[in-house]
């Protein structure tokens, strides 16, 4: 190689702002236009059994957003080591321990959460956002821009479940975060006025059909079709 | 007759799908035609009723609070219980890998129609959560066969099901935007309406 290509080869590109219009591409993309669960199907699992009440929901995006945004930047780092043959089973490695520091720190300083959410965490393992951004995006590009990858996509996914838990819990339980709604319009109006409250909501089949509508509406406005 | 009571209790009433929606993921994609919806279903019967056992083995003897005292008497204060997730995962995986191995070679014809589905099962919640509810509720090893089956058939159940209506679904006129994914989450509500039915029997 002659020192002209050598010195070309060498030449540094100048470093690409810290949030780029590319960049920020990866984090709004997911939040509409490519969201995990109403466009591309993901994750839908174990999610939507948490969402009867905003609190737990709450806990469960979170937990999610530290799973899918740590476990892409571990096996981003790891990313040239990793033999292609044996990837399912180093991801499944690394999500599960995340899995569990979560779900040990949630035991240790929310016992009450962790009772209430019980196997739900767990099952953060098996969620498929977490396997779709790993075998997506983290396995080929670099440490930073999968951080910011999963946040997008976790983001994306935290305000459906967050959407969804907002419409069962004040339609289900007639409040929102635990603050009674329905009671207090029910209090203004008198003693004779009273909002029910509907038990459909509560069970799961108001989380399929609220989730039903949310999609609907959505891809209305993005225009998304599928064949 | 308390086993076949659990057995039916965890087909109809506590059904992986409509109860706890485990395993969604695979019930929306692979429900497009009866074929495939029956193979993998049977696939997730098959590695549910092997690895719920295998995995209570695992708990009993190894990972709940002093299991291990059979090995050592000094070890009876030992709770590995945190590494449950990490190694029930593991086992599955290997479970996995090891029933699409046999299947491979006792039975290609069967590994040609699974095809893909076999793999995908490791990461399929219902698979997961099968094992992590039989921990929880401290199953005998009985009972923890019967629940690995009996959620196995519901699944079954549920998607074949599922895959019948939208195989007739395909001549409709859906609106745009619910065509596909939304159409099915409605659907799979109203068939949970008709699961909730099941909940009045007192088993």
């Amino acid at each position: 190689m002659s020192a002209e290509t050598l010195e070309k080869a060498i030449e540094k590109k100048p470093a690409e702002a810290l949030l780029s219009k590319r960049r920020k591409k990866l984090v709004t993309d997911p939040l509409v236009d490519e969201n995990p669960i109403t466009i591309q199907v993901l994750g839908i699992c174990s999610a939507l059994a948490v969402t009867t009440q905003m609190k737990p929901t709450l806990v469960m995006a979170i937990s999610v957003i530290f799973v899918v945004a740590m476990s892409n930047f571990v096996i981003s780092v790891m990313r040239n080591t990793i033999p292609s043959r044996v990837r399912i089973i180093v991801q499944l490695a690394v999500v599960a321990t995340l899995v569990t520091l979560v779900s040990e720190v949630l035991k240790a300083f929310a016992y009450d959460m962790y009772k209430e959410l019980s196997v739900f965490v767990g099952l953060i393992i098996t969620n498929c956002i977490v396997m779709g951004r790993l075998e997506a995006f983290a396995l080929g590009n670099k440490p930073y821009d999968s951080v910011l990858d999963g946040l997008g996509s976790a983001l994306g996914y935290s305000w459906i479940i967050l959407a969804v838990a907002f419409f069962r819990e004040l339609w289900g339980s007639g409040s929102v975060f635990g603050i009674p709604v329905f009671d207090t319009i029910s209090g203004i109006f008198g003693p004779d006025f009273k909002l029910a409250t509907n038990g459909l909501m509560v069970s799961p089949v108001g989380a399929f059909i609220i989730l039903g509508l949310i999609i609907w509406v959505q891809r209305t406005k993005t225009g998304y079709v599928e064949h | 007759m308390e086993l076949f009571s659990l057995g039916i209790r965890s087909i109809f009433i506590d059904n992986m799908v409509f109860a706890y929606f485990l395993g969604m993921c695979s019930f929306l994609a692979v429900s497009k035609k009866v074929s495939t919806a029956i193979g993998l279903g049977a696939a997730v019967i098959f590695v549910l009723t092997v690895t719920v056992p295998v995995n209570w083995l695992l708990n009993e003897y190894v990972l709940k609070e002093g299991a291990l005292s059979w090995a050592m008497a000094d070890l009876a204060s030992v709770d590995l219980s945190f590494l449950r997730f990490i190694m029930f995962i593991a086992i599955i995986a290997a479970m996995v890998q090891l029933v699409e191995m046999v299947v491979e070679k006792f039975a290609p014809a069967l590994y040609g129609a699974l095809g893909i589905f076999l793999p995908l099962i490791a990461v399929n919640c219902a698979i997961l959560g099968g094992s992590l509810f039989m921990a929880q509720r401290d199953y005998t090893l009985a009972e923890a066969s019967v629940y690995g089956f009996g959620s196995g058939t519901g699944f079954c159940l549920a998607i074949v099901a599922l895959a019948a209506i939208r195989e007739k679904l395909k001549y409709s006129n859906v609106p745009n935007g619910l065509k596909g994914l939304g159409i099915t989450m409605l659907l799979t509500g109203l068939m949970g309406i008709a699961f909730m039915s099941f909940m009045g029997i007192d088993l």
